[in-house]
C-alpha cells in the first residue's frame, strides 16, 4: 500500500494542481450520489412527500425562501438539492456500466482484431468508420426513439452498442505496436500458445491508452444521457435524471426561475469538468506516443 | 487522386446501402405501416387493400427493392402525420438547418484555430491560461446547456438578443429562405450558431494548440526564424500549415455530430430546421420522415468526408492513397 504512494506516477500525480482539484471534485459528487438516500431532506421521487404548494420555491436566502429547500424547488414541489442528489446517481449509474460494458467489448474485440488480423480485423475498423462518421449521439437517439418502454438499462444499452467501436480502435491500434516487440516474439518462440500471450503479454501492455479513453468517455456518456433525457427520449419521467431537470427548468426561464436549471446544469458540468481535468492528466502521464497515433 | 475519389466513392455507396437495409428493417418491424396508413379503425378487408396496394404482402427482398427504387426516385412515401410527401417537407426545412451549422462551423473553425494559435505562441501567459481553463470548461458543458444559459443572459437578464425562429428571411429560388442578408435574420441566428458552435471550438482551439505546441519545437521552424522570415510567414505558413491536419481530421469527424447537436440547438432555439422536424417525427412514430432524414444526412456527411479527404492532399501532398 505505501508503495503506491512512493511511485512516481503519485508523485506526479500530488503535485498537479489539476488532476488533484479533478479528483476531489469527482469524489465529492461520488460520495453525495451514493449516499442520496440518506443525505438528501426529502425522497424527491415519492409522491406522497411532494405538496404543490411548496412549488417553485427559490433557493433559502432569497425572499420567499422556505427551510428545508436549500436550493428551491421545482413545478411539482420537488426538493431541488433532494433532487439533483438523486440525478447525480442516474449519471454515475450510467457513466460506470457504459465505461465498463462497451470497454470489455470493446477491449476484447480490439485485442483480437489486432491479434489475429483478418476478417474481424476489416469488418470492426469499417464499421468503426461509419459509426465515427455518424456521431453516436445522433445514432444513440435514434435508436432510443425506435425503441419505445426506455428505463436506465435501455439507454446504457443504446450508447453501448454506439460505444464500444472507440474503445475496440483504440486498442487494436495499441496491439498493433505491441505485438511487433521483441518480447512477443520470444513468448511465440518459446511455445506459448495465442490465448496466453494475448492475456498475459499483450494485454497489459496494451491496455493503458484504454485508460485516457474510459476516462474521457465517462464524461461525454455522462453529458450523452444528459442530452437525451433533455430531449425526451432518455430516462422516463418517474426517474431521477439532470437533463429532465433542466429540460423542465427550461420552460420556467422566461419567467425568472433559474436556480431550476442553473443548479442542476452546474452539477452536470461538474462531473464532467472534474473527470475532464483527470483526462488531461492522464493524457500527459501515460505514454504519449500511443496517444498521438490515434489521431493521426 | 482519380482513383481515390473513385474508392471512396464506391465505400460511400456501400454504406448508404447498410444504412437503407438498416432503416428499411425498421419500418418493416417496428410499427405497423398498415395500421398507420389505413387508419386505426380500419377493417380487416379495408388492411387487406392498403397492404396489397402498398406491396406490403410481397416477401422482404422485393419490398427491399421496391423501397430502393422509390428512393433512389427520392420518393421517401407520405408523412404519416402530414400525409404530404416527406421529401418536401425536409428540404423545405433543409436550408435553415444547413445555414445554422454552416455558420457554427464557422465560427469554431476560425475561433478555435485562431484563438489556438495565439494562445500557443505564449502558452504561460495568465490570459492564454485563462484561455486554455476556458475551452476545457467549453468541452465540459453539454450544448443544450449553454443555449439555456445564453437564452437566461442574453435575452431574460441583458434583453439584448432574440431566441425565438429564424427572424427575417429572404427568398432566394424556391424553398430556399436565407437570413443571411437581413439585419433581423443574423440577430437571430447570433445565439442559436454560438450554441452550436461552442463545443467545437473547445475541441478544435485544444487540438490546435497541441499540434502547434508540437511543430514549433521542430527543427525547421528554428531555420525558418533563423533565416530571418517574418513571424506571419514563419507561423501561419510553416507551422500553422503543418500542424492542422489533425485539426482538419476531427473538424470532418466532427461534422456528424454537428448535426445531431443541431436537433439539441434547433429544439431549444424552435429553429424551423430539419432537426426540429426529426424530433417531432420521433414523438409522433412518424417512420418516414426518420427514414428520409436518416437518409439524407447520411449523403450530406458522406459528401463532407469526402470533401475532407480531397482538402487533406492539399493540405498535405506528402499523404498518398493506395
Amino acid at each position: 500500500m505505501i508503495s503506491i504512494f512512493k511511485s512516481k506516477e503519485f508523485r506526479h500525480y500530488i503535485k498537479d494542481l489539476s488532476a488533484v482539484t479533478g479528483s476531489l471534485i469527482l469524489v465529492i459528487m461520488l460520495i453525495a450520489a451514493v449516499f442520496a438516500p440518506t443525505i438528501a431532506p426529502q425522497n424527491p421521487y415519492d409522491m406522497k412527500g411532494l405538496y404543490l404548494e411548496n412549488s417553485l420555491k427559490p433557493p433559502i436566502w432569497m425572499e420567499g425562501g422556505e427551510a428545508p429547500f436549500i436550493l428551491g424547488t421545482d413545478d411539482q414541489g420537488r426538493d431541488i438539492l433532494s433532487t439533483i442528489l438523486y440525478g447525480c446517481r442516474t449519471s454515475f449509474i450510467v457513466g460506470f456500466s457504459v465505461i465498463i460494458i462497451a470497454g470489455i467489448i470493446g477491449v476484447s474485440i480490439g485485442l483480437l482484431a489486432g491479434f489475429n488480423g483478418g476478417w474481424l480485423d476489416i469488418l470492426t475498423m469499417r464499421l468503426a468508420d461509419v459509426i465515427f462518421s455518424f456521431s453516436t449521439t445522433l445514432i444513440a437517439m435514434l435508436f432510443l426513439a425506435i425503441l419505445k418502454n426506455h428505463g436506465v438499462g435501455t439507454i446504457i444499452l443504446a450508447i453501448v452498442i454506439v460505444g464500444w467501436v472507440k474503445y475496440a480502435r483504440t486498442m487494436r491500434g495499441s496491439v498493433l505496436s505491441v505485438k511487433e516487440e521483441d518480447y512477443i516474439s520470444a513468448a511465440k518462440a518459446v511455445g506459448g500458445n495465442d490465448f496466453r500471450i494475448m492475456l498475459k503479454h499483450i494485454l497489459p501492455n496494451a491496455i493503458s491508452p484504454i485508460l485516457i479513453v474510459a476516462a474521457v468517455d465517462f464524461g461525454a456518456v455522462v453529458m450523452l444521457e444528459a442530452t437525451l433525457s433533455f430531449l425526451g427520449v432518455g430516462v422516463p419521467i418517474n426517474e431521477p435524471s439532470l437533463g429532465m431537470m433542466i429540460s423542465t427548468g427550461k420552460n420556467y426561464i422566461y419567467a425568472g426561475k433559474w436556480w431550476l436549471v442553473v443548479f442542476p446544469g452546474a452539477a452536470l458540468v461538474l462531473i464532467v469538468f472534474g473527470i475532464n481535468l483527470l483526462a488531461d492528466w492522464l493524457r500527459e502521464e501515460i505514454n504519449p506516443k500511443i496517444v498521438k497515433k490515434k489521431v493521426s | 487522386m482519380a482513383k481515390c475519389i473513385i474508392t471512396r466513392l464506391t465505400q460511400g455507396i456501400i454504406v448508404l446501402l447498410v444504412v437503407s437495409f438498416v432503416c428499411f428493417t425498421i419500418f418493416q418491424y417496428f410499427g405497423d405501416p398498415v395500421l398507420a396508413l389505413a387508419g386505426r379503425y380500419a377493417t380487416q378487408a379495408q388492411q387487406e387493400e392498403v397492404r396489397s396496394k402498398m406491396g406490403l404482402d410481397k416477401p422482404f427482398y422485393i419490398q427491399y427493392s421496391i423501397f430502393l427504387k422509390n428512393t433512389l426516385h427520392g420518393d421517401f412515401g407520405l408523412s404519416y402525420l402530414a400525409q404530404i410527401p416527406v421529401l418536401g417537407l425536409i428540404l423545405e426545412r433543409l436550408p435553415a438547418s444547413i445555414e445554422l451549422a454552416i455558420s457554427a462551423m464557422l465560427i469554431s473553425l476560425i475561433l478555435g484555430i485562431g484563438l489556438g494559435v495565439i494562445v500557443s505562441l505564449n502558452p504561460r501567459y495568465f490570459i492564454n491560461r485563462f484561455i486554455m481553463a476556458g475551452s476545457l470548461f467549453g468541452i465540459s458543458i453539454p450544448t443544450f446547456l449553454i443555449g439555456i444559459l445564453f437564452i437566461m443572459i442574453f435575452s431574460v437578464t441583458l434583453k439584448v438578443l432574440p431566441t425565438f425562429g429564424r427572424g427575417g428571411v429572404i427568398k432566394v429560388i424556391g424553398n430556399w429562405r436565407t437570413g443571411f442578408f437581413t439585419i433581423d435574420g443574423l440577430r437571430h441566428l447570433i445565439l442559436p450558431a454560438f450554441t452550436l458552435g461552442v463545443y467545437q471550438l473547445a475541441v478544435l482551439l485544444r487540438l490546435t494548440r497541441g499540434g502547434m505546441l508540437e511543430v514549433l519545437r521542430e527543427d525547421y521552424i528554428r531555420t525558418a526564424w533563423a533565416k530571418g522570415l517574418s513571424p506571419r510567414i514563419v507561423i501561419f505558413k510553416h507551422a500553422l500549415k503543418n500542424a492542422l491536419i489533425p485539426v482538419v481530421t476531427m473538424a470532418g469527424l466532427q461534422f456528424g455530430e454537428l448535426i445531431a447537436f443541431s436537433i439539441v440547438t434547433e429544439s431549444i432555439f424552435q429553429w424551423p430546421g430539419a432537426g426540429n422536424l426529426l424530433l417531432t417525427a420521433m414523438y409522433e412514430t412518424d417512420h418516414p420522415v426518420i427514414v428520409a432524414y436518416v437518409m439524407i444526412t447520411s449523403i450530406l456527411i458522406l459528401c463532407i468526408n469526402l470533401f475532407v479527404d480531397i482538402l487533406y492532399r492539399f493540405i498535405n501532398p506528402k499523404i498518398r492513397y493506395e
